[in-house]
């Protein structure tokens, strides 16, 4: 009798009925056929599998994360909202130890949504991930959490998200911004001054294989986990490395990312991308449910596999090879760089420009960010968007100390208002969400 | 007039109805060792001096599958099965004659990798030298392109007298399910045969010509035509027997819970707007899961008979039966010693039962009084808990369309019906703890016996169009046809609603009895590279389950005749 060895929930929502527009790849049919291999399987009727129902999400789980603009009905959908609750229920059913672990089927997806959103990026509204984080830290007792992105495009959301939190150690592994969207991700983006060392971004050139993925896992993601000992493993797990989806360059495989699930253990998996919707995603899905669930996945194999023609080039294990030298440097010597990086209490001051390739929005953002050795620091961003809205949003950290508090506010009532379509005040200790009025 | 009878583990029940009620009703022992007498019997003591020719219908059903299955009395037979990718074959091994193959279908239909002959023949020659007459033929995802069931079935059928396919079972997907159902088929497959052709032979000699309809377990009929096809189907038809039979008195546009309370085991079962709810993927108890079609009915160890005692301070009811109540000689306590220790029921030894009492009493440190109200009340509760806990279960079920989520149909009862043996004796305090309207169906004793003569032949068709592959296919039919790019929503509808009017003919449905529903409807653009390539349609269909038109105002002449009642 087959049976799990770790207890595994899955939420399952393939929004049967919701596409970004007809013809996109974010499309109604995008898990059909990872829903009838799964059925076929019988997977559900799997003792230790349960199919988890997912719940709507609301407002302020949102506003624990983002700052929607002009609000946040304006920018998501009713499948945003099942989305996002699609991997709460699934963290509730961890947290409550009714499952060791799970994985939300779901989409659409959301690893490019940033703290400020002013629509979609890369078929992205909301950032999933964040919005179960952030549930998890205001109702569990959670705070250190490991979100490892190895979906093939950069975590260019999340990165921002957590770019100024030590607590949280997001690690992306993508396809070199180079050569693939969303253009970022490269091994110097290490995080705020604050939280140096806390976001680590791994880009792979283009023909990487199984076992380069396999070595960054080994070699610099295991053990950044081991040393950061977060109290849960997120993985973000797009599944566009695939080497038949047709927006990446990649090699890998089903039963790659079966090990790698196995390797990595996360508590949590979050489906992101993947756009090889019939040749790829119904075994991995499958590879990497069975890897979860601690089941032998040997047969979970793709039809036209061919391991001949998915080797690795010497120049790309090279490559990666250096790569993973640079990273280690820069996270064992992370305490130094947060160090050097400004006296507390000083303002440091970051300027760029976002463009929402979804929505064909371009977004300004100057950011000031309160050092602090204590917290993740408070900090304030100008955005503007065009075409948008004008805002001044200020964020207090979960955890913020006693100064950062106070800066928040200062921040807060100093904005003029008429300079603005709207100020915001993110406090996240006090878990409330201010519009100046 | 009609005939239905209901073989149950203990007792079987037959009734005789004319369109003024309840003509004849009678319970008879069954003997589990012969049930063929068993039936028999009923049949006898039914027709006595009744004209043969005014009996237009008859419907039985058993629990011949269930007790082979139970005695492991089954039928050493073949299986093969083709995989492919994906979780490995062997776990579903059914027995030493279990062999799985090379070859391989994928999710939309596509050969992945063809069959072995060789390997097939060699395996069918090692099943000929074991005597198996009998085999089943199981593909992954065989119910998206049947090519290898046939052609394994073609390559073999000399060698074997029958062949049961994967794909005629059901339009489901679920590849384990579908092995355990083919065996299953396969396995009572003589059994079924012989016994009914031994029914229908003795029916004959009495000058019964009409075509014998069986229940199954999604509270329909089918002939016995069709039965040879799925024999597996009559399994657990009687939990259904009961809900059919209760259907009559359960209110229109509104959810109703039945519950049948019998010495065991409560069964539990939905009704909205007057039809049961279905499993959504077929049988399961406990490890056994499958595809036949079946009510969604709860079984739980809460019952007449269970076994009451105290554990620390706390009564424990259930969910054992030791046997008999203490009040017609059983072991020990039980809720219905309660039952006749309150004079709520006027059976039974009442000294016995207050000695019953008196134990319970004695380790709870109260009254027997108190302890027989506590056991009835605690009876109560845990029966409506349970009936609370399938209607969670069943509104907590996932869905996969923003539609389905937002609409998010719950399940909400209005009403309680009640039936089997003490039912009456519960039904005030049920009503009292639920806040519900509660009622004790009529004739609830043979209930299940009306139940199954009034069912009508129910049936379900999918249907698989891909304009883009341009072919549409019921698998459960062997239909396939050409289909162009424009085949539209309406096409296939139309298609699956012709497909399954034809199923239910042949099944033997009369026409005046086909309630249609569409059960799923899916459309999905095929879209690759940004440009639409063609939809794929999935549309599920049913005559859903119910009372034959023609008798169901029957159903409302149904007095209790206390003489029955006393037998239980």
């Amino acid at each position: 009798m087959l049976k799990a060895a770790h207890k595994t929930g899955l939420v399952f929502f393939p929004a049967f009925d919701w596409a970004i527009d007809p013809t996109h790849p974010e499309r109604e049919e995008r898990l059909l056929y990872t829903q009838d291999q799964v059925t076929e399987e019988g997977i559900f009727d799997i003792e230790g599998i349960l199919e988890l129902k997912p719940d709507l999400i609301n407002n302020q789980d949102i506003q624990r994360v983002h700052f929607c603009l002009p609000d946040e009905e304006s920018i998501t959908t009713e499948s945003h909202l099942i989305s996002a609750g699609g991997a709460v229920a699934i963290a509730q059913a961890v947290m409550e130890k009714r499952v060791k672990r799970g994985f939300a089927l779901v989409r659409p997806p959301g690893h490019h949504a940033m703290r400020i959103s002013h629509g979609g990026r890369g078929f992205c509204h909301i950032n999933m991930e964040a919005i179960m984080v952030e549930y998890i830290r205001r109702h569990y007792d959670v705070k250190r959490v490991a979100i490892i992105d190895t979906d093939c495009h950069h975590g260019d959301g999340t990165n921002d998200i957590y770019w100024h939190d030590p607590d949280t150690l997001f690690i992306s592994i993508h396809q070199d911004g180079r050569t693939l969207y969303p253009g970022s991700g490269f091994t110097g983006e290490l995080g705020g001054p604050n939280a140096l060392g806390s976001n680590l971004n791994i880009p792979l050139p283009p023909g990487t294989a199984t076992q380069g993925y396999l070595y960054v896992l080994e070699n610099t993601i295991l053990p950044a986990i081991e040393a950061f000992k977060p109290d849960i493993i997120v993985n973000s797990a797009g599944q566009d490395n695939h080497y038949t989806d047709p927006l990446t360059n990649m090699k890998f495989c089903a039963q790659g990312y079966a090990d790698l699930t196995r390797l990595l253990k996360p508590d949590i998996a979050v489906l992101e991308g993947g756009y090889a919707i019939e040749g790829a995603l119904p075994y991995v899905n499958l590879g990497i449910i069975m890897a979860l669930a601690g089941l032998d996945y040997s047969r979970v194999v793709e039809p036209n596999y061919n391991p001949e023609k998915l080797q690795q080039a010497p120049h790309v294990t090279e490559k990666i090879e250096k790569t993973v030298e640079i990273i280690n440097a820069h996270w064992n010597n992370r305490h130094h760089l947060r160090e050097s990086a400004g006296s507390p209490g000083d303002i440091q001051e970051r300027h760029r420009e976002i463009y929402y390739d979804t929505d064909n929005i371009l977004e300004r953002q100057q950011e000031k960010i309160r050092i602090c050795r204590e917290c993740g620091g408070t900090f304030q961003i100008e955005s503007t968007a065009m075409p948008g809205s004008r805002v001044l949003a200020v964020h207090i950290p979960q955890y913020a100390c006693h100064s950062c508090r106070e800066k928040g506010y200062e921040m807060y009532d100093a904005a003029p208002k008429k300079k603005y379509d709207k100020v915001i005040l993110q406090d996240k200790p006090q878990d409330r969400y201010v519009i100046k009025s | 007039m009609i005939i239905g009878l209901d073989v149950g583990g203990t007792h079987t029940d037959a009734v005789l109805l004319s369109k003024q009620g309840l003509e004849r009703q009678i319970k008879v022992p069954t003997d589990t060792s012969n049930l063929f007498e068993t039936v028999l019997t009923g049949f006898n003591h039914l027709l006595e001096d009744i004209p043969i020719g005014k009996i237009k219908r008859v419907v039985i059903s058993t629990t011949l599958t269930t007790n082979a299955i139970v005695q492991k009395e089954l039928n050493t037979v073949g299986t093969i099965v083709s995989s492919g990718p994906g979780i490995d074959p062997e776990w579903y091994r059914t027995d030493e004659n279990y062999h799985a193959v090379e070859g391989s279908i994928d999710h939309r239909g596509r050969e992945r990798e063809p069959l072995n002959h060789k390997q097939i023949l060699a395996i069918a020659k090692s099943m000929k030298e074991k005597d198996i007459t009998t085999l089943g033929v199981i593909g992954k995802f065989s119910v998206r392109n049947p090519a290898h069931e046939l052609e394994i079935r073609d390559l073999l059928k000399d060698q074997f007298d029958t062949i049961f396919l994967g794909h005629h079972v059901s339009g489901n997907l679920n590849f384990p399910r579908r092995i355990a159902t083919v065996h299953l088929n396969a396995a009572v497959y003589e059994m079924h045969r012989d016994f009914f052709h031994a029914v229908k032979n003795s029916l004959e000699q009495k000058g019964l010509q009409i075509p014998i309809q069986i229940l199954k377990a999604d509270g329909g009929t089918m002939n016995l035509e069709s039965s040879m096809s799925f024999p597996g189907q009559t399994i657990l038809s009687g939990p259904a027997a009961s809900v059919m039979g209760s259907i009559a008195y359960a209110p229109g546009d509104m959810d109703a819970m039945v519950l049948d309370i019998g010495g065991t085991t409560t069964d539990i079962a939905i009704l909205v707007d007057k039809v049961p709810l279905l499993e959504p993927l077929g049988i399961r108890r406990g490890k056994y899961k499958s595809l036949i079609r079946s009510l969604k009915t709860h079984s739980r160890g809460i019952g007449g008979d269970s076994h009451v005692r105290v554990d620390g301070n706390t009564l424990k009811i259930g969910p054992e039966r030791l046997g008999p109540a203490m009040a017609f000689g059983g072991p020990a306590p039980t809720p219905t010693d309660a039952l006749v220790f309150l004079k709520k029921m006027n059976s039974g030894d009442q000294q016995l039962a207050q000695k019953g009492m008196e134990n319970i009493a004695q380790a709870l440190g109260n009254t027997p009084e108190a302890a027989a109200r506590a056991i009835f009340k605690q009876t109560c509760t845990m029966i409506l808990d349970q009936a609370r806990d399938l209607v969670h279960r069943i509104n907590s079920k996932p869905v996969y369309t923003v539609h389905e989520f937002l609409a998010g149909y719950a399940i909400e009862p209005q009403k309680i019906l009640l039936l089997g043996g003490p039912a009456s004796y519960f039904a005030q305090e049920i009503e009292t703890l639920s806040g519900i309207s509660t009622e004790v169906v009529p004739a609830s004793a043979v209930a299940n016996a009306i139940g199954a003569a009034l069912a009508r032949t129910t049936c379900e068709i999918t249907l698989l169009a891909d304009t883009e592959q341009k072919k549409a296919m019921a698998p459960e039919e062997d239909f396939t046809a050409p289909i162009s790019h424009k085949f539209t929503e309406e096409d296939a509808v139309e298609t699956t609603h012709e497909l399954l009017l034809k199923k239910a003919l042949k099944s033997g449905a009369d026409t005046e009895d086909m309630a249609v529903e569409i059960i799923e409807y899916q459309q999905f653009n095929i879209v690759r590279n940004f440009s639409p390539r063609g939809k794929i349609f999935k549309v599920k269909m049913q005559v859903k389950p119910g009372l034959i038109k023609a008798y169901e105002a029957v159903c409302h002449h149904c007095t209790i005749n206390p003489d029955i009642e006393k037998g239980i």
